[in-house]
C-alpha cells in the first residue's frame, strides 16, 4: 500500500453541548481520493475546519504525512501540506486571477520587501517564474485567457475551479475540497470530476472531497465515508456504499437536493 | 496579448501617477522660478506635498489594508517633533539646510516607524470597528505625551523631562521643545523639492510593495482572512508590515512639515488632521494614490481659494466625507461598476479563447 497521507483517530469538537464531530477516524493515501458523503449539517465542513485548525479539536488525533498536527496552526499546516477550498467561495475578489495563484505561491519565494521595493534581479526572476506557473496551473481548467481579470467578476463555476487552482498552487500533499460542484449544471460538474481525477494522476496527491449529492462522487472515489450527525456511520468503496441501508436511510431521511 | 494589456493596466496606472507627480512639480518650479506664483501659493507648497505624503501613507493602510486608522496624525506628530528637533539640534553643528532636512526627515521617519511598529503590535490583533477605535485613542495619547515633553541642548548633551520643565540648563543652554508651546523659532528649512522627493519615495514605495509578493498578501488577507490563513498567509506579521510603513510615511510628511514653519505645537495633530487626510483618501478612492493626490491638493487649496469658507471647513469635509459615502454605497452606482467588470471579464475571456 502505498503512504498515508492523513490519518484521523476518534477526532471530535463540541460546539456548546452539540457534538459536532465524534470520534471521526479516516485514512487516505498518496493518488488516492476519498469522499466524505453526509446530508445536511452532518459535520462535512467541520471535519475540515477541524483538519485545517480553523476550529481546534476538543478530542482526538490527526497525523499528517506521519507527523501528529496537534502543534501546529492553519498557516503551518498549510506550509506542511494540507489545501482547501471553501464551500461558500473564499477568492480575493480583488486581486486578479493570476495574482489569486501567486499569492499562494507565497511561501516558496524568497525576496525580501526590500528586494521588492527597489526591484532586484530576484524579484523579476521569482515573479516571472510565479507567473508562468500560475498560468500553467490556471491552464488545468483551461483558464489562462482569465489570468488578469479580477477574480470577484468570474462566473461562479469559474470562481469554483480558481479555488482549486489557488489549493494546488501551495503544492500540497493532500487537498480537501469542500463541494466543488456546488451550483455547476450536470455537464460541468462532469468535467470537474474528470479534472479532479486528473488532478490526483498528475500531482500524485491525496484528494479529500465533500459532496452530499453521492451520485456526483461515486465515479471517481476509491474509498467514501459516511456522516451523519456527527457520527461515522458508514465506510467502503462507491458501491458499498451506494447499497448501504443505513446511508440511504439517512438520505432519505433528510434529504437535500443538489 | 491580453497577458501584457492586462499586465499593463496597473503598471500603466503607476506611470500616469509618477507622471502627474513630476509634471506638476515641474510646471510649478518652472512658475516659481520665473516669479509666476504668489507668495501665498508659494508658502502652500511644502504642507500640501506633506498632505499628500500623508494621504498616500493613510491610504496603505485604509486602502491596501482595508483598517481604518483614526490617529494618522499621531504618526505625522512623533516625524514632525522628533525631526524638527534634529535640525534644531543640528543648526550649528550642520551648516548646509538641505542636509540638516535630510537627516531631520530619516529621523522622523524611523521615530514614527517605531512608535507605529509598537502600536501596531496590540492594535493589530483587533479588526474593523474596534481597530478604528484604538488608533483614535492612540492618536489622542500621543498627541498629549508630545504636549508635554520638554527637551534641550546643553553643552552638547540632550535633556529631557515629562509634564514640567525640570532642565534646569545653563545659561549657554538652548530649550528646544518647550511643553503645550511645543517648537518655537524653527529656521523653516523645508523646501517644495524636498516635498515632491518624499511623494515620489512614497510612491515608489508603495506601487513596488504592491506589485510584489507582500503586497498581494496583504491585500489578500484585507479580501479574504481565512482564505489567507488556508494558503499559509502569516496575516499578523504581513499587517504589521504594512502599518509600520504606513506610519513611517507619516513620519517623513510630519518631518518635512514641521520645518516648514516658524513654530509647531501638538494640538495641531489632533483628530480634525487625521479626518482630513481620511477625507483626502476616501475622496480619491480607496487604493487609488492619483485620487489620494489630487484630493489631498485639491482640499488644501480650495479652503485658501474660498477664504470665506474657512470656518466651514470642516462643515464641508464632513459633508464631502457623507457624500462619497453615500454615492460608492448607493445600490445603483455598484451595479453599473459590477457590469463594467464582468464586460471587461467577458471581454478578456472571449480574447482568451480567441487566442488559444
Ligand atoms: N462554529 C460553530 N459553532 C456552533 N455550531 C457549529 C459551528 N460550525 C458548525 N456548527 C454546527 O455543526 C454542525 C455541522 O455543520 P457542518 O457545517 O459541518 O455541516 P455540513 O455537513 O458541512 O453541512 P452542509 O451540507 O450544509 O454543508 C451543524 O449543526 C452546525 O450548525
Ligand atoms: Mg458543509
Amino acid at each position: 500500500m502505498s503512504n498515508v497521507v492523513l490519518k484521523c483517530k476518534d477526532l471530535g469538537i463540541v460546539f456548546g453541548g452539540l457534538a459536532a464531530v465524534n470520534d471521526f477516524d479516516i485514512e487516505v493515501h498518496e493518488k488516492e481520493i476519498a469522499g466524505l458523503i453526509g446530508p445536511n449539517g452532518a459535520g462535512k465542513t467541520t471535519v475540515f475546519n477541524l483538519l485545517t485548525k480553523v476550529y481546534e479539536p476538543t478530542s482526538g488525533e490527526i497525523f499528517l504525512n506521519g507527523e501528529s498536527t496537534a502543534k501546529k496552526t492553519t498557516v503551518q499546516l498549510s506550509k506542511a501540506g494540507i489545501a482547501r477550498t471553501f464551500q461558500n467561495i473564499r477568492l480575493f475578489n480583488r486581486l486578479t486571477v493570476a495574482e489569486n495563484v501567486m499569492t499562494a505561491m507565497n511561501q516558496s519565494m524568497r525576496y525580501s520587501l526590500f528586494e521588492a521595493v527597489l526591484r532586484l534581479p530576484r524579484y523579476w526572476k521569482e515573479e516571472k517564474e510565479a507567473r508562468a506557473k500560475a498560468l500553467e496551473l490556471l491552464s488545468i481548467f483551461d483558464m489562462q485567457g482569465m489570468a488578469d481579470v479580477s477574480a470577484g467578476s468570474l462566473p461562479y463555476g469559474a470562481q469554483r475551479r480558481l479555488e482549486i487552482v489557488r489549493a494546488l498552487a501551495t503544492e500540497p500533499s493532500l487537498l480537501l475540497l469542500d463541494e466543488p460542484a456546488a451550483g455547476m449544471n450536470p455537464a460541468e460538474t462532469a468535467e470537474l470530476m474528470e479534472n479532479i481525477g486528473r488532478i490526483r494522476d498528475r500531482f500524485g496527491i491525496a484528494i479529500l472531497l465533500i459532496e452530499h449529492d453521492m451520485s456526483l462522487v461515486m465515479g471517481i472515489c476509491d474509498q467514501i465515508t459516511g456522516l451523519n450527525f456527527g457520527q461515522v456511520i458508514a465506510r467502503g468503496t462507491p458501491e458499498q456504499i451506494q447499497s448501504n441501508p443505513v446511508v440511504i436511510e439517512a438520505y432519505l431521511g433528510k434529504h437535500k437536493e443538489g | 496579448m491580453n497577458r501584457l494589456k492586462g499586465m499593463n493596466r496597473t503598471t500603466r496606472k503607476n506611470y500616469i501617477t509618477y507622471l502627474v507627480v513630476i509634471a506638476a512639480y515641474v510646471i510649478l518650479e518652472v512658475l516659481m522660478r520665473g516669479g509666476g506664483l504668489k507668495a501665498a501659493t508659494k508658502g502652500m507648497l511644502v504642507p500640501i506635498c506633506a498632505y499628500i505624503v500623508m494621504a498616500l501613507s493613510l491610504n496603505l493602510t485604509v486602502g491596501i489594508m482595508g483598517e481604518l486608522s483614526l490617529g494618522h496624525a499621531g504618526f505625522m506628530s512623533v516625524g514632525a517633533f522628533c525631526g524638527t528637533a534634529t535640525t534644531m539640534c543640528l543648526v550649528n553643528a550642520i551648516p548646509s539646510g538641505g542636509l540638516r532636512l535630510c537627516l531631520g526627515i530619516i529621523v522622523g521617519t524611523i521615530a514614527a516607524a517605531l512608535v507605529g511598529f509598537l502600536i501596531g503590535i496590540p492594535v493589530l490583533r483587533l479588526r474593523g470597528d474596534y481597530l478604528a477605535i484604538v488608533t483614535l485613542a492612540f492618536g489622542e495619547i500621543i498627541k498629549s505625551i508630545v504636549g508635554n515633553v520638554y527637551m534641550g541642548v546643553d553643552g552638547g548633551r540632550l535633556k529631557f523631562s515629562m509634564f514640567t520643565n525640570e532642565l534646569n540648563l545653563s545659561p549657554n543652554g538652548r530649550i528646544i521643545i518647550e511643553g503645550a508651546m511645543g517648537i518655537r523659532s524653527i529656521p523653516r528649512i523645508a523646501t517644495f523639492t524636498a516635498g515632491f522627493i518624499l511623494i515620489m519615495i512614497s510612491l515608489i514605495v508603495i506601487f513596488h510593495m504592491v506589485g510584489s509578493r507582500a503586497g498581494r498578501a496583504i491585500m489578500a488577507i484585507r479580501d479574504n482572512y481565512i482564505a489567507a490563513e488556508s494558503i499559509g498567509i502569516p496575516a499578523f506579521k504581513y499587517k504589521i508590515t504594512a502599518f509600520t510603513i504606513s506610519a513611517a510615511m507619516a513620519g517623513a510628511a510630519g518631518a518635512l512639515f514641521g520645518n516648514n514653519y516658524s513654530s509647531l505645537i501638538a494640538s495641531k495633530f489632533n483628530i480634525d488632521t487625521s479626518i482630513l487626510v481620511l477625507v483626502f483618501v476616501v475622496l480619491g478612492g480607496q487604493g487609488n494614490m492619483l485620487g489620494s493626490i489630487i484630493a489631498a491638493a485639491a482640499l488644501t487649496i480650495l479652503p485658501e481659494a474660498l477664504r470665506g469658507f474657512a470656518d466651514y471647513r470642516m462643515l464641508m469635509y464632513a459633508i464631502i466625507l457623507i457624500a462619497v459615502m453615500l454615492v460608492s454605497n448607493n445600490a445603483k452606482v455598484k451595479d453599473i461598476l459590477k457590469n463594467l467588470a464582468e464586460k471587461r471579464a467577458a471581454k478578456a475571456m472571449k480574447g482568451g479563447a480567441a487566442h488559444e
